[in-house]
């Protein structure tokens, strides 16, 4: 692994040049196991490696990829919009934080459509297929596939490009379609099947069976007796619940997420909601997203059905991005209409949440922000003081849901010291942590390193301005991997979700005097 | 490269009448045929692409949001930019469409010695887009004054307001001289910004080329190699009403302005000129963010396969019953 001082040597902005071996360690992501592809029935399952010659693509391949083509076209006035309209005015280029980290010019947003758009015109243009190169087409070949593979799992879904063009195209749309089309014949990879598969079986994606999961809740109960003398519960499958709690699975097994976990469990006991969690639905991320739409409605399924089964009348969601975007803007249509439940109200404060009144599920920002506006919580700011706080918005629940305000409230009331990242790097010019749509692996940390410089960068600032140890997000993601990523170029700042500033800051009713924050350290230094 | 061939294409294009008119003197061909077909292929190509990405679905709702979303009461909504009404998408799309919104936003990323990374407000681009297009629409706007008979006042007012500066006889007029200047500076900017020339293929510059070479003709046969206005237009207007007559110009610039404009027309609805249409279609932009509000409907939906509960509870029912956890079934 190259020093932060080095890995950026030969990225030049001013003078983009190609990446010219793809599959180098370190960049690229591993193939899927066998043994998930086949769990989940996807198509051309084998054992095989990106970084061999021969990928054992399915014989007529470049039929299937065709016809898949055509079909998405149908399908999806995005797809076919996006790869028409294009006039490469190149507003996209360095908006996208691969390309800014790496300098590739395929990773510019409107060079990674191109790499699907030169063949749509092939095939699909009668201008392209009259003229060819010339106007910018080119022939399916094997190497396009790779180049698809290596480039579209390189892009993280984050929409920030979208926000730029002057048509909205949105290359992150182009990515999901071509990561459907390299499904078809078996590409894709493991940090996208392998939880993608576990999900299904147990119901999250790190794949912990129910019983497993009751013991690490026993064990949180434990710790916020130490923490706060008081026993709190946490129902599990409890049938006649007001409320369905639900929360990416990285909470309750993954650090920094813990300490957020604790942070809703308090909140919860101290407000005495009548609400449950599910060992069934026990996932609210959803990687069937970055893997294709049919995957990601058969994952999403398990919420409306598991609420149903237990008779709640609505949904509370936990702090996480994409599992949020495909809440906000997939769950309905797929897997709706929630008519079994009822719209969401706040048993506490009596607020009803108009703008969830269709979908029935509330994200817990706005739920918390909520209690605080009508002095529900008794909050003691001083116990985070420890830190001096930024925010980190996550792309999907800003761009693709505009939560900007509600995070930012809770935290200036939890917190005293907050301060913002450089205007072009938050809310909706949020850049991504770079790990997104399932690129968190291990194996390519070098290509999530560069493509969360960007946002590292902009917590440096703040770090070195105003001296912030702590970036708060909301996103599962983003908690796993800005850890690393800041380590890496900034260090000294640590990462913790809204929640466990929350936790923190919440006075209890009997509790006795907290000597320690959630992470078991001193209040203050 | 690119450039080369598009230069190519262009001279080309402008020897076509060149020769035909000035060697062949074929009117009727330059003058009567080659106008229709290229007004059919507008026509019937612009209804074409259109009415493909009307019949393709918008299976999910999928805006992207540049602002806060309508939420709790007190929480003030950007309205424009995170819309939850139609009138609200009408707001964003007119400013999108008429003022380039987006591009207002655009900036440029440098990265400096030391591992800095710094953004430069850069509205540049913004500004060439501006002139560009607000100019070929004006221009666009008071060309009808040729096509109709009376000339509507706004047609004329727009004239007069276009030739103010009444510096030569006709006027010149200003928004001739600001689509020079939009089309050099966004043909400069693809030659010599490296981050552009790098994705800038020859069907970037052609059009570029293309019109540059309409403005450059229309120019000419106003101010240098005058052209006799009334009889252009009683020739327009003959064309119009399906009445048409051999035009009476002789002048060959006259007919490669033309023919230009010609090619321009039927180019369009096959290339990435089509955006003009494009951009009213646009998901990310034309959608209300009201996706929790109101159910969006997929025509194409279709049963997927799922893990029901009952298949899920079969397989680790045991060990939750040892945990205490409530089960459905016993066994
Ligand atoms: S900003 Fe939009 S139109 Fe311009 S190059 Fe990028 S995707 Fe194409
Ligand atoms: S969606 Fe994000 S990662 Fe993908 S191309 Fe756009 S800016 Fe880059
Ligand atoms: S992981 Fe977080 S920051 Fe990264 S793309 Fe997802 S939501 Fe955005």
């Amino acid at each position: 692994m190259k020093k932060a001082e080095e890995i950026l040597n030969d990225v030049d902005l001013q003078s983009p040049k190609k990446e010219e071996q793809l599959f180098r360690k370190g960049t690229y992501c591993y193939s899927a196991p066998l043994k998930h592809q086949n769990y989940l029935g996807l198509p051309n399952p084998r054992e095989w490696n990106p970084a061999d010659l021969d990928w054992k693509l399915p014989k007529n391949w470049k039929e299937i990829i065709l016809e898949g083509m055509a079909k998405l076209l149908k399908r999806h006035r995005s797809f076919r919009l996006f790869l028409d309209i294009c006039v490469r005015c190149g507003a996209c280029g360095d908006k996208c934080h691969f390309f800014l980290g790496t300098g590739d010019p395929n990773n510019m947003p409107v060079l990674r459509a191109e790499l699907i758009r030169s063949v749509y015109k092939r095939y699909f243009t009668v201008s392209g297929r009259l003229f060819g190169e010339l106007v910018g087409a080119r022939e399916l070949t094997e190497d396009v596939i790779k180049e698809w593979f290596y480039y579209f799992f390189q892009c993280t879904e984050c929409r920030r490009c979208s926000v730029y063009c002057p048509y909205g195209i949105d290359t992150c749309e182009i990515t999901m379609m071509v990561r459907e089309l390299l499904n078809l014949v078996g590409c894709n990879i493991q940090w996208v099947v392998e939880p993608a598969s576990n999900c299904f079986r147990t119901g999250n994606h790190l794949g912990v069976p129910p019983h497993a999961m009751k013991e690490t809740f026993d064990f949180a109960l434990d710790e916020i007796k130490d923490l706060t003398g008081l026993s709190v519960e946490a129902p599990i499958n409890r049938k006649g619940a007001e409320i369905l709690f639900v929360a990416p699975s990285a909470d309750y097994f993954a650090n920094p997420h813990w300490y957020t976990f604790l942070g809703y469990l308090m909140l919860f006991h101290e407000i005495g909601l009548d609400y449950t969690w599910s060992t069934y639905a026990s996932e609210g991320g959803n990687f069937g997203l970055f893997h294709s739409s049919e995957l990601m409605k058969r994952l999403n399924a398990k919420i409306y059905a598991e609420a149903k089964r237990l008779g709640v009348k609505w949904i509370l969601g936990g702090e996480c991005g994409h599992m949020w975007r495909v809440i906000h803007q997939y769950m309905d249509t797929m897997n709706g209409p929630a008519d079994f439940l009822e719209v969401p109200v706040s048993p506490i404060t009596g607020t009803r949440f108009e703008q969830a009144k269709s979908t029935k599920m509330v994200h817990i920002s706005e739920f918390t922000a909520d209690l605080i506006y009508n002095n529900k919580l008794r909050l003691d700011k001083t116990r985070n003081d420890r830190w001096v706080v930024t925010f980190h918005d996550s792309c999907n629940t800003a761009r693709s849901m505009g939560l900007l305000e509600e995070p930012r409230y809770i935290i200036k009331k939890v917190c005293n010291n907050f301060y913002e990242m450089p205007e072009n790097t938050i809310r909706e010019k949020t850049f991504c942590c770079g790990s997104g749509a399932g690129l968190g692996a291990d194996e390519n940390l070098e290509m999530r390193l560069k493509g969360g410089f960007p946002r590292a960068n902009a917590v440096k600032y703040v770090k070195e301005k105003h001296g912030v140890n702590m970036v708060a997000c909301m996103c599962a993601i983003d908690k796993a991997s800005l850890p690393q990523l800041l380590d890496y170029w900034v260090s000294g700042v640590e990462v913790c979700g809204v929640h466990e500033l929350v936790g923190n800051a919440l006075l209890m009713k009997g509790e006795k005097v907290r000597e320690k924050n959630l992470r078991g350290e001193p209040l203050t230094d | 490269m690119p450039v080369l061939y598009a230069s190519l294409l262009t001279l080309f294009l402008i020897l076509i009448p060149g020769i035909g008119i000035g060697l062949f003197n074929m009117k009727a061909l330059f003058g009567i045929v080659v106008l229709y077909g290229a007004f059919l292929i507008f026509i019937s190509g612009v209804i074409y692409r259109v009415i493909i990405w009307a019949k393709s679905p918008v299976p999910f709702s999928i805006p992207t949001v540049c602002g806060q979303a309508k939420s709790l009461p007190w929480i003030r909504q950007n309205k424009i930019e995170s819309p939850h009404t139609s009138w609200g998408v009408i707001k964003r799309m007119l400013l999108e469409v008429l003022f380039f919104r987006s591009l207002l936003r655009n900036e440029k990323g440098r990265l400096k010695t030391g591992g800095r990374l710094l953004f430069y407000r850069n509205l540049l681009l913004w500004f060439g887009g501006v002139l560009f297009h607000w100019s070929l629409f004006i221009i666009i706007i008071r060309h009808l004054r040729l096509f109709l008979e009376p000339v509507p006042s706004f047609v004329e007012f727009i004239y007069g307001l276009d030739g103010l500066f009444e510096l030569f006889t006709p006027p010149l007029l200003i928004t001739d001289l600001l689509i020079l200047l939009g089309i050099i500076y966004l043909f400069f900017r693809r030659l010599f910004d490296p981050q552009t020339r790098y994705i800038s293929i020859s069907t970037d510059y052609f059009p570029l080329m293309l019109i540059f070479a309409i403005v450059i003709t229309g120019l000419l046969i106003r101010h240098v190699q005058k052209v006799d206005i009334m009889g252009i237009k009683a020739f327009l207007i003959g064309l119009f009403s399906f009445n048409p007559s051999l035009p009476k110009e002789s002048n060959t610039i006259f007919y490669i302005h033309l023919f230009l404009v010609a090619t321009l027309l039927s180019y369009l609805p096959f290339s990435k000129l089509i955006h003009m249409a494009g951009v009213f279609f646009s998901p990310t932009r034309n959608l209300k963010n009201s996706s929790r509000m109101e159910r969006h409907i997929n025509p194409w939906d279709y049963p997927v396969l799922v893990h029901t509960y009952e298949e899920w509870e079969d397989e680790f029912r045991a060990a939750m019953k040892d945990v205490g956890l409530p089960v459905e079934k016993e066994n």
